[in-house]
């Protein structure tokens, strides 16, 4: 369940950077980083968490059909996604909350799906090339591979600029590396070597069981077997995931072919609202990775940097106005009209879809005091 | 008019060439296709014309192909993705039915998803397990998809060119049994939109609807009934989903009787549906209760039996004659 001799970890739990062979190759990354982008780094743990709390709280009251939390990755998330260049394309899996954020997707979007009125439905266009969340295991790695393959047909990549250049990252998890499709994409994207980074949280659980159940071997290693490097990092330390992301899409971007990221983190709450993980881990692993935690330890470093209480209550403020905002718009969230279903089906004309559209309206307008 | 004597594989061949030198963006995927023309030749010749970036040889996994022809068409491409043979599509059944399908509705209409999915299917080939398979009613169940089957090179040519400039996902069966017969085709006009159906013979007592290659099977049934004294009308369905029923109900209620055949199992199947659709739509003209000809509800049995499981002429002159004593 702890980290290997492998994992890179270039912040420790105590808040200070670990200088060795094992990371020179990654730190120059995080010292090119300015005060307000390793500050950005905390603010944008600390806000998705307290989002993250309430949006649980928002399901217990009624208001969501469902949450999915993301409490404990944050790290993994936030420095991966801001490592991706606005150019870039990210396929999440459907947790990765703050990556949609950092990314410009409102994160009512995200309240109205698991509110039970829409699919998603943002433009991954028009959001900074934040594609939408798939809830069937693994098969965004597939839609991923393949986008690759057509940012490499269109010659936007390898052309020496990494101010241009595109790349593609796609986020899945330790459950789903189980999964046939992320297996094919693999073979995909190391036989056409596309510019892609595969970004794996092993948060260690997919609901109930235990990634000993996915995996004899450690995660970072399969790919190998694809001809597709793999690395292992802490995913709890943010400056890890930063570096270690940038350098793999530095690669890709630049024509080195396909890369891939075991992330350790832990799911320290549910898999959902839906489930009871007290039912199946002990209390014994979720002390370690308390006190792993992201946040605590990244919050220490800051300080040794020199960053004072005005920082921290600032975030503490901002997290404070977001969740209150989100809260003020779940409630006054209204529904959709019926029509919207028989919409999008087709992008071009249906006649079963008019049929049924045409169906539906005049039998709600049957009933007395029906639209008309 | 330009008309050209050509077979399906050939045809279809010809319209997977207009389409790629109509669109860049249009690219065909699939196993076996480049250098060796597909194990049906299909795409002959294009890999040598096109090359490596329009015609691509994909690894063996045919919900890698599906699932990289998602992304390519999420990033401005038109994929044609060849599936080698009909049972060898359910690999990919989980992106076409979770993915493909449903991915315009899930954007909103933001994205379009201009797939096409060329699938060789059918019998009387008498080739080994999986490969004489009609699994079109699973794609035509499935909201999203568009199912459309030529059953003569003409349309085959047109259908194949038609259905690549679509913007909405396409399931494009192939009937294998049809790939070799010539037929004419004339380049210069299509004739029918994609989607609709077509009277192929005019008769006036009894109406048979099929599609892909049945529709030869029909018309062969139509020669010896009208041998024998029966007036039969055939209509090639072409497009299984949606279904063009216009020309459907006025046959309907010119003859009285219908028989609906394909060689998909019969239970819960294209026949069914159109069954259930004119029985509503045309109650008041039928004389006898629609009836289905249809593959027995077995799998698909080993080659020497194929003859036994496929309707035939003679099934379908069976229909027409139950249809006629009511």
């Amino acid at each position: 369940m702890s980290y290997t001799a492998a994992t890179v970890q270039l912040l420790t739990t105590e808040g200070t950077l670990v200088t060795s062979d094992a990371t020179a190759e990654y730190l120059p990354y995080i010292e090119k980083l300015s005060d307000d982008q390793l500050r950005d780094f905390h603010r944008q743990m600390v806000v998705i968490r307290r989002f993250d709390l309430d949006a649980a709280n928002l399901q217990r009251q009624g208001q969501l059909a469902m949450w999915i939390p993301s409490l404990g990755q944050e790290a993994a998330q936030v420095g991966s996604g801001f490592a991706a260049k606005p150019q870039d394309h990210i396929f999440p899996s459907y947790r990765e909350h703050v990556i949609a954020r950092i990314r410009g997707v409102d994160l009512m979007r995200i309240i109205e799906m698991l509110r039970g009125l829409s699919h998603g439905g943002w433009d991954p266009k028009e959001h900074n090339n934040f594609h939408l969340y798939t809830l069937v295991l693994g098969s965004q790695t597939l839609h991923a591979t393949g986008y690759a393959m057509g940012v490499q047909l269109d010659g936007a990549t390898a052309t020496g600029n990494p101010d241009t250049d595109e790349a593609v990252i796609v986020y899945f998890g330790d459950g789903s590396t189980s999964q046939g499709d992320v297996s094919e994409s693999l073979v995909f994207a190391a036989s056409y070597q596309t510019p892609q980074v595969f970004f794996l949280q092993n948060n260690q659980w997919a609901i109930s069981v235990p990634v000993a159940r996915q995996s004899r071997t450690p995660l970072y290693l399969r790919p190998g077997g694809f001809g597709i490097p793999g690395v292992q990092i802490d995913g709890n330390d943010v400056l890890a995931s930063y570096a270690v992301t940038t350098a793999n899409l530095d690669t890709a971007r630049s024509g080195g072919g396909p890369g891939f990221i075991e992330a350790l983190t832990y799911r320290m709450g549910a898999h959902t609202t839906s489930d009871d993980p007290t039912k199946y881990r002990d209390a014994v692993e979720l002390e370690f990775w308390t006190k792993a935690d992201p946040i605590t330890r990244y919050e220490k470093f800051l300080r040794s940097r020199g960053e004072g209480d005005a920082f921290f209550a600032d975030v503490e403020a901002e997290a404070s106005d977001l969740t209150a905002d989100i809260r003020r718009r779940t409630l006054a969230l209204g529904g959709v009209p019926v029509s919207d279903m028989f919409d999008n089906v087709y992008s071009e004309p249906h006649p079963l879809m008019d049929a049924e559209r045409t169906w539906l309206e005049n039998y709600e307008a049957s009933f007395e005091g029906g639209p008309a | 008019m330009s008309v050209e004597n050509l077979s399906m594989a050939k045809a279809i061949n010809l319209g997977l060439r207009q389409s790629l030198l109509a669109d860049s963006k249009v690219l065909l995927m699939g196993e076996d296709i480049g250098p060796l023309g597909g194990v049906f030749r299909v795409t002959e010749g294009l890999h040598a014309e096109f090359g490596d970036k329009r015609v691509l040889d994909t690894p063996l996994a045919e919900s890698g192909i599906v699932g990289t022809a998602i992304g390519l068409a999420m990033r401005g491409y038109r994929p044609v993705c060849e599936i080698q043979f009909d049972g060898f599509i359910f690999p990919a059944f989980d992106q076409i039915t979770t993915q493909l399908a449903k991915l315009t509705s899930r954007h909103h209409g933001s994205l379009t998803m201009p797939v096409v999915i060329r699938v060789p299917f059918g019998g009387h080939i008498g080739a080994v397990e999986h490969h004489q398979e009609s699994p079109e009613a699973y794609f035509a169940h499935t909201p999203g998809l568009r199912v459309v089957s030529p059953s003569n090179p003409h349309d085959a040519y047109w259908m194949i060119q038609e259905s690549i400039a679509s913007n909405d996902p396409v399931l494009f069966f192939e009937p294998k049994s049809r790939y070799w017969p010539k037929g004419d085709v004339d380049t210069a006009e299509s004739g029918s939109p994609l989607h609709a159906t077509r009277v192929v013979r005019e008769g006036t007592e009894v109406t048979l609807v099929g599609y892909g290659p049945m529709v030869a099977m029909l018309l062969q049934a139509a020669d010896i009934a009208a041998s024998e004294g029966t007036s039969v009308e055939v209509i090639d369905l072409r497009s299984i989903s949606p279904i063009d029923y216009e020309p459907i109900i006025a046959s309907v209620q010119k003859t009285g009787r219908l028989v609906v055949a394909h060689e998909a199992p019969g239970f819960v199947s294209v026949g069914s549906e159109i069954a259930a659709t004119v029985t509503e739509r045309a109650f008041y003209s039928l004389e006898a209760p629609v009836l289905r000809v249809a593959g027995f509800d077995t799998p698909f049995p080993p080659a020497k039996l194929e003859t036994a499981y496929l309707p035939d002429a003679d099934r379908i002159l069976e229909a027409v004659d139950r249809a006629m004593a009511y």
